[in-house]
C-alpha cells in the first residue's frame, strides 16, 4: 500500500514510527521498475533529518563465525542502557540456488520487544555475489534517521568488507583469536585497514593477549607497506579484546565508537559523500557495466560529475537513475537512423 | 540351570513410564496407581517451567503449567508428589536437566521431612544439559554454567547420596533430533567425557576415587525401528564405554565400566495415521535393547500408541507396561546368555558403528570437544542435515513408513473412532489452581528466612563452591523455583544456543519427481518477487517453552530451499516477541510451531497481537502435535491453515504457503 502523503510517511519515520519505518524497508527492498521514483523521493526527503546528520553509522564485519551477531546484539543493549537508539541492518548471504535466505541474526540477540528505541531488519544479499544487500544502503539511510546510531552486520566474505565502507561512518573489523588469513590480508594490504579492530573470544586471557599482539604486528606491517594512507588522516587503529558472551569489552569498544565518530566530525561529510558517489556509480555499473562506465566518458569524469550532482541535491538513487536515462539517449543518439 | 531344571530366569529390567501431569495431587495419585499395577520404578515428567526455571505464575509460563509434566514451584509440592510413597524404598528418575540440581534438592528435602538420611535414596537425575543446547532446548545458563551445575551435582552425589545416578548421558534426545547410530554413540560419548574431564578439573574428587564417578555415570538411550542395527548400536556402546573409561580414566574395577543404560523407544516415529501401528513399532523397538544380554537395559520405558496425537491417558500407558511384562514374564528370553555372542553378523555390524563412531568423538575431541562443538553449532548443524536427509527420503518413499507412505488404504480404526477421546485433555482450570496454591506458599513461608537463602545461594554461585547444600537449605527454607533459577540467571547469565540452520547444507539429488517439484516452487518463488518487487519472506517462530524444535528447523530449512528468505529466531520466543520481529522484519507470512499442547493459549495471543499492531493482514500458519477439535477452534480464531505429523510433505506445505503469500498479494 503507498501511503498517500510521502511527506507525512517521511515525518513517522523520522519519530521512530516502527510501522512506517517497516513500510519504509519495505519500499527500499522493491526493485520494480515502477517503484524507483517513490524509492529516491523518501530517501531525498530523509537525508536531511537531524538523527542521520548527527548519527553514528558502524559498520560490523568479519569471518563467519567469529561471533558478530551476538556481538551486535551485545552491544546494542549496552548503547540502550546509555539512552542511544539503535537500529540494526543484518545482512546474510542468499543462497545461491534458490534464491532464498535463512536469516539467522535474530536467533542469537535477546530484546526486549517493547523497546521503542531500538529496530531489527534482517536483509539477504539476494544475487549480489558476495556483496551487500542491494537495499542495505538505502535501508541504513531510512534507520539513520529514525536512530541515533546504526549498526550494519555482515557477514565479512568477498565484496562486503568493501561494500560496508559505502555505508559506515565506522567500519569494524571483528575477528577472533587465531584468524591466520585475516592478518596475512592486512599485512599484504588486500584488506582496507579498518577504523577499529575487534578481537571477539576473547574469554581466554593468554589466547587474546597473543591474538591481540599479532594484530598489533599486522597492523605495523601493513602501514610500513603505505597502506595506512587515507582522508581521515592521524587516526590510529584501536585494537579491542570483548567477549559478546560475557559483555566483557563492550564499554572499551563504545568509547573506541565514540573517538572514532568525535575524530570524523570535520571530514564526516566528506567521508559519506565519498561513500555516496561510489554507491551511485556502483548501482550504475551493475545495471550498465563497462559500457555504460566508458559511454558517459569513463570513470573519473563520472565520480567528478556524481560528486556535483549529488552536491546539488541529488542522492545516489535518484543519481542512478538519471545516470541511466542518459546513458539510453546516448545510445540513441550515436546508433546510426534505420531505414 | 535351577535344580528345578528349568533355567534360572535373570532379574527383569525396571520398568518404568513417563509420567505426570496437571498437579502434584494428580500426578501423586497415578503414581501410586502405577505402582499398584505392578510398575517398579518411578519416572517424573515435568512442566516446562519447572524445567526452564519459571514459577506457575511467571507470564512466559502461561498456557504450559502442568501441560507435558508435573508442575513443581518449591517443597510443597514436591511433599505432595511423593504423599504416602516411601522415597527410601522407591527408585525414581526425574527428566530434569538446567534445573536438576534445584529439583534434586527438593528431593534430598523432602527425604528429609519423611525422616530418610538422603544418603539411602536411589533413582536418577538427567542432569545432561549439553545435549539441551542441541535438542529439547530447556538449556538456561551458558555452557560453562551448565557444566558447572552438571558437576556440582555429581561431585556432591557420589560422596553423599552414593546410590544415586547423577547424570543420565542422553543420546535419546539427539536421536530426535536426527542423529544417525553412528552420531548418536559419538556425540554421547564426548559429553560424557566432556563431564568427566570437568569432574576431574573440580579437584573435589580424589584421584584414587574418580572410579566411583565414573561408575555412577549412565546414560539414557533411544532406539528406533531398524532394531537389528540399533541392536548392534548397543553392543557398540558397550565395547566404546568399556574402551573411553579404560583407556582414558584408567579405571581397573570392570564393574565401574560397565555401560549402564536405561531407554525410552523411539517416540518420534510414531505416526499420526493409523496409530494402532504403533504398538507393533514400540514391542520391536524395544527388543533392541533387551535381546542382548550383554547389552540390555537396565530401565526401559515405552511411548503410547497415541503419541502422536496428543496426551496419552492412563490405558494407553498400561498397554505399554503390558508389552514389558509380557516380554519379561511370559517369554523365555531372561533364561538365556546372550543370545549373539559369536554371531558374524551381528558382531561385523557392531564393529562398523564403533569404528565410525570412535572416528566421529575424534573428530569432536579435535575441535576442543563437546562442549566447543556445541558453541560453534558443529553438532547441531550435523544433526539438522542428517534429519533433513531422514526426512527426505520418506517424503521421496525411500524409507517405507507403513500406513503413512505406503499401504495407506485401510479399514477405519474402532480405537480412534471418537479421536477427542483418544487422549487426555488437561483442565484448563489446573493453571489457576496451582497459582493460588503457590501465592498461598509464598504468603505462609517465613521471607526472612528465604531471603537469606536465596543471598546465600547469589554468594555461592559467585564462588567456586558446591551450590548443592546452599540449594537444600534454600528449598528447606520455602523458596521457589523461579526465585532459584532468577538468582542464578542473575550471576551467570542466559544463554541462547547456536540453530544450526544457517549453515546446514542439503543435498537435493540430481533428477527425478521431487527436484523437478522443487524446481517449480523455486520458479513460482522467483515469479512471485518479479511481481511484488521483494522476494516472498516468513518467519518461522517457536513460542512458549517447548524447546523441540526439529519442525520450526526442517520447515525453515525447506523454505530457504524453495526460495522464500526465511527469518528464524530460535526457540522460546514470546508471542510479543513474534509480533515484534513480524513488524520490523516486514514478513509475508508468520509460521508458528508448537509441541507442548499449549497452542490454544499462544497462537490466538499471537493473532490478536498482530492484529493490535495493524498487521492482521499477515496469515498464521501453525504446525504442532494439535488435535482436531482444537484445529478446528485455532481456524475459527483466524488461524489459516494447521498443520500436524501426518502432513510429512514438506513440499506439499511449501506449496500451500508459496499459494498464501500469492492470494494475499493478489488481495492488495
Amino acid at each position: 500500500m503507498p501511503p498517500s502523503d510521502p511527506g507525512a510517511e517521511a515525518n513517522r519515520v523520522m519519530n521512530a514510527d516502527k510501522t512506517a519505518i517497516s513500510r519504509a524497508l519495505n519500499l527500499v527492498e522493491d526493485r520494480r521498475t515502477e517503484s524507483q521514483g517513490r524509492v529516491a523521493a523518501l530517501l531525498a526527503s530523509l537525508e536531511d533529518a537531524p538523527k542521520a546528520t548527527r548519527g553514528h553509522r558502524v559498520g560490523l564485519t568479519g569471518p563467519p563465525g567469529v561471533g558478530k551477531s551476538t556481538l551486535t546484539s551485545t552491544l546494542a543493549r549496552a548503547m540502550r542502557i546509555r539512552g542511544t537508539t539503535v537500529g540494526v541492518v543484518a545482512v546474510d548471504p542468499s543462497s545461491v540456488q534458490s534464491g532464498g535466505s535463512l536469516l539467522g541474526d535474530r536467533a542469537r540477540m535477546s530484546f526486549d520487544p517493547s523497546d521503542e528505541g531500538l529496530f531489527v531488519r534482517s536483509l539477504a544479499t539476494a544475487g549480489e555475489v558476495g556483496g551487500l544487500a542491494y537495499a542495505a544502503n538505502s535501508a541504513v539511510r531510512v534507520l539513520a534517521s529514525a536512530y541515533d546510531t546504526v549498526v550494519v552486520e555482515t557477514t565479512g566474505v568477498g565484496q562486503s568488507e568493501i561494500d560496508v565502507v559505502h555505508v559506515a561512518d565506522t567500519v569494524v573489523l571483528v575477528i577472533q583469536p587465531g584468524s591466520g588469513d585475516v592478518l596475512q590480508f592486512l599485512k599484504a594490504g588486500i584488506m582496507e585497514i579498518p577504523d577499529i579492530l575487534v578481537v571477539n573470544k576473547a574469554d581466554q586471557d593468554a589466547l587474546a593477549r597473543r591474538a591481540v599482539a599479532d594484530l598489533q604486528g599486522a597492523l605495523r606491517t601493513a602501514q610500513t607497506a603505505g597502506a595506512g594512507q587515507r582522508e581521515d588522516g592521524d587516526w590510529e587503529t584501536p585494537i579491542v579484546a570483548t567477549s559478546a558472551t560475557q559483555g566483557t569489552g563492550i564499554d572499551a569498544l563504545i568509547e573506541a565508537l565514540d573517538r572514532h565518530r568525535e575524530h570524523l566530525a570535520p571530514t564526516l561529510h566528506t567521508r559519506r559523500r565519498t561513500g555516496e558517489v561510489r554507491w551511485a556509480i556502483d548501482l550504475f555499473t551493475r545495471k550498465h557495466g563497462d559500457h555504460g562506465v566508458a559511454t558517459l566518458d569513463g570513470l573519473r569524469e563520472l565520480r567528478d560529475r556524481a560528486a556535483r550532482e549529488l552536491d546539488r541535491g541529488q542522492n545516489p538513487l535518484s543519481l542512478c537513475e538519471h545516470l541511466s536515462d542518459e546513458y539510453v539517449a546516448r545510445l540513441c543518439q550515436n546508433s546510426p537512423e534505420k531505414t | 540351570m535351577a535344580p528345578s531344571g528349568k533355567r534360572e530366569r535373570d532379574k527383569p529390567w525396571i520398568m518404568r513410564t513417563y509420567a505426570g501431569h496437571s498437579t502434584a495431587k494428580a500426578s501423586n495419585e497415578l503414581y501410586r496407581t502405577n505402582l499398584a499395577k505392578g510398575q517398579t520404578g518411578l519416572s517424573v515428567a515435568f512442566d516446562l517451567p519447572t524445567q526452564t526455571g519459571y514459577d506457575s505464575d511467571d507470564a512466559l509460563a502461561r498456557g504450559e503449567v502442568g501441560k507435558v509434566g508435573v508442575p513443581i514451584s518449591h517443597l510443597g509440592d514436591m511433599r505432595a508428589l511423593f504423599d504416602g510413597i516411601p522415597v527410601d524404598q522407591m527408585n525414581t528418575s526425574m527428566t530434569i536437566n538446567a534445573t536438576a540440581a534445584w529439583l534434586l534438592s527438593l528431593y534430598v528435602a523432602t527425604a528429609e521431612d519423611q525422616g530418610v538420611d538422603p544418603s539411602v535414596l536411589r533413582g536418577t537425575t538427567q542432569n545432561d544439559i549439553i545435549k539441551e543446547y542441541l535438542s529439547r532446548g530447556t538449556h538456561i545458563f551458558p555452557p560453562a554454567a551448565s557444566m558447572r551445575l552438571i558437576t556440582d551435582l555429581i561431585t556432591y552425589t557420589v560422596i553423599n547420596v552414593p546410590k544415586w545416578n547423577p547424570i543420565n548421558i542422553c543420546s535419546y534426545h539427539l536421536q530426535e533430533a536426527g542423529a544417525t547410530p553412528t552420531q548418536e554413540l559419538a556425540y554421547a560419548l564426548v559429553t560424557a567425557i566432556g563431564v568427566l574431564d570437568a569432574v576431574k578439573a573440580t579437584g573435589r574428587i580424589p584421584e584414587s576415587e574418580f572410579g566411583n564417578v565414573v561408575g555412577r555415570m549412565s546414560f539414557f538411550v533411544n532406539a528406533g525401528i531398524r532394531f537389528v542395527e540399533e541392536m548392534c548400536k548397543l553392543r557398540a556402546f558397550v565395547e566404546l564405554w568399556d574402551r573411553v573409561t579404560q583407556e582414558r580414566y584408567g579405571v581397573t574395577n570392570p564393574k565401574q565400566r560397565r555401560f549402564r543404560y536405561g531407554i525410552q523407544v523411539n517416540s518420534l516415529g510414531l505416526t499420526e495415521q493409523q496409530p494402532e501401528n504403533n504398538i507393533i513399532r514400540i514391542v520391536l523397538e524395544m527388543l533392541a535393547v533387551t535381546l542382548s544380554k550383554d547389552a540390555r537395559a537396565r530401565a526401559v520405558q515405552l511411548p503410547a500408541w497415541n503419541e502422536a496425537l496428543g496426551l496419552p491417558r492412563p490405558w494407553d500407558q498400561q498397554w505399554s507396561l503390558r508389552a514389558q511384562q509380557i516380554l519379561a514374564y511370559e517369554s523365555d528370553l531372561l533364561e538365556y546368555a546372550d543370545l549373539f555372542k559369536g554371531s558374524e553378523v551381528v558382531e561385523a555390524e557392531t564393529q562398523r558403528l564403533v569404528e565410525s563412531a570412535w572416528t566421529e568423538v575424534q573428530e569432536v575431541l579435535s575441535r576442543g570437544g563437546a562442549v566447543e562443538a556445541v558453541e560453534s553449532g558443529y553438532i547441531k548443524q550435523k544433526l539438522v542435515e542428517s534429519n533433513a536427509a531422514r526426512l527426505r527420503a520418506i517424503e521421496n518413499g525411500e524409507q517405507i513408513v507403513v500406513g503413512v507412505n505406503k499401504y495407506t488404504e485401510g479399514a477405519p480404526s474402532p480405537l480412534t473412532e471418537n479421536l477427542d477421546d483418544a487422549i487426555l485433555t488437561v483442565d484448563p482450570r489446573v493453571e489457576e489452581q496451582q497459582i493460588e496454591a503457590l501465592e498461598k506458599w509464598r504468603a505462609a513461608r517465613d521471607n526472612a528466612a528465604a531471603d537469606k537463602a536465596i543471598a546465600e545461594l547469589q554468594r555461592i554461585a559467585r564462588t567456586d563452591e558446591n551450590i548443592m547444600p546452599a540449594s537444600i537449605a534454600a528449598a528447606h527454607a520455602g523458596i521457589t523455583t523461579g526465585e532459584w533459577a532468577h538468582t542464578l540467571r542473575g550471576v551467570w547469565g542466559e544463554y541462547r544456543a547456536p540453530t544450526g540452520v544457517a549453515g546446514a547444507s542439503v543435498k537435493t539429488s540430481g533428477s527425478g519427481p521431487a527436484v523437478e517439484v522443487v524446481a517449480e516452487l523455486r520458479k513460482r518463488l522467483s515469479d512471485l518477487e518479479t511481481r511484488m518487487g521483494r522476494r516472498p519472506k516468513i518467519l518461522v517462530g517457536k513460542p512458549g517453552l517447548d524447546g523441540h524444535s526439529n519442525g520450526a528447523e526442517q520447515i525453515a530449512i525447506k523454505a530457504r530451499d524453495v526460495g522464500f528468505d526465511v527469518v528464524y529466531e530460535g526457540i522460546r520466543v514470546s508471542p510479543e516477541q513474534i509480533v515484534a520481529s513480524a513488524l520490523e522484519e516486514g514478513v509475508h507470512l508468520i509460521g508458528l510451531s508448537i509441541l507442548s499442547g499449549s497452542h490454544l493459549a499462544l497462537v490466538p495471543e499471537v493473532v490478536d497481537r498482530l492484529a493490535q499492531g495493524g498487521l492482521s493482514d499477515v496469515p498464521v500458519v501453525v504446525g504442532g502435535i494439535i488435535p482436531e477439535a482444537d484445529a478446528e477452534q485455532l481456524r475459527t480464531q483466524g488461524v489459516t491453515a494447521v498443520y500436524t505429523p501426518k502432513d510429512f510433505e514438506l513440499d506439499a506445505i511449501m506449496r500451500d504457503l508459496i499459494d498464501l503469500v500469492d492470494r494475499q498479494h493478489a488481495a492488495e
